[in-house]
């Protein structure tokens, strides 16, 4: 009997420390297209993209 | 007989540079009217995947005239990505970051959140991995 009193304070105690708060982020929440892609890749990749881009001026 | 192979290989050289040039004339033109248009009306913009996106619903002439371009940049994206080693989605992200950053005042562009925004005199928004 005092085991089992002893288990449901424990279990009032730990309901009550086990709240989770959730709050809205303040910022916008930003869409990242294609995770995969590396920032070292964009910035190798740039000068070439760059060239493509003036030559081929009626596509872009 | 050397002189002729070296004749015959010179206009080997020459056919296959006219060949190799053709299709850069063809996309080294200047931008479709219909195209230019829609651009400066901000009907269509820059998204951040590399391609032309509408901002309002278009005609079917100017979307005809949109996935056209779409396609033509597709495919140059995917013969550069592949003699750079890269993807065909690494090389159209990184032509992104540059077209957003080259519209004009006016021009459409899709920020990091997807929403379409007009370029200000300012820096545009981009992704946080261009260049």
């Amino acid at each position: 009997m005092r085991t089992l009193r002893l288990m449901g304070a424990m279990v009032a105690v730990a309901s009550l420390g086990g709240c989770i708060s959730v709050k809205a982020p303040d910022k916008p929440i930003v869409i990242e297209l294609n995770i995969n892609i590396k920032q070292e890749v964009v910035y190798r990749l740039a000068g070439d993209a760059a060239q493509t881009i003036d030559k081929n001026a009626g596509i872009f | 007989m050397a002189r002729i192979v070296h004749k015959v290989l010179g206009t080997m050289a020459l056919a296959g540079l006219l060949a190799a040039a053709l299709p850069g004339v063809a996309l080294a033109q200047a931008r479709d009217p219909a195209y230019a248009a829609a651009r400066s009306a901000g009907q269509v913009g820059e998204k951040m995947d590399g391609y032309l996106g509408y901002v309002v619903a278009p005609s079917p002439t100017l979307r005809a005239v949109i996935e056209d371009i779409n396609i033509k940049r597709k495919a140059v994206y995917a013969q550069k990505a592949q003699a750079n080693n890269a993807t065909v989605e690494e090389y159209a992200l990184t032509s992104a970051c540059l077209l957003i950053s080259q519209t004009k005042p006016g021009e459409k562009y899709q920020a990091p959140d997807g929403s379409w925004q007009t370029r200000g005199p300012g820096a545009p928004m981009r992704d946080s991995r261009c260049p």
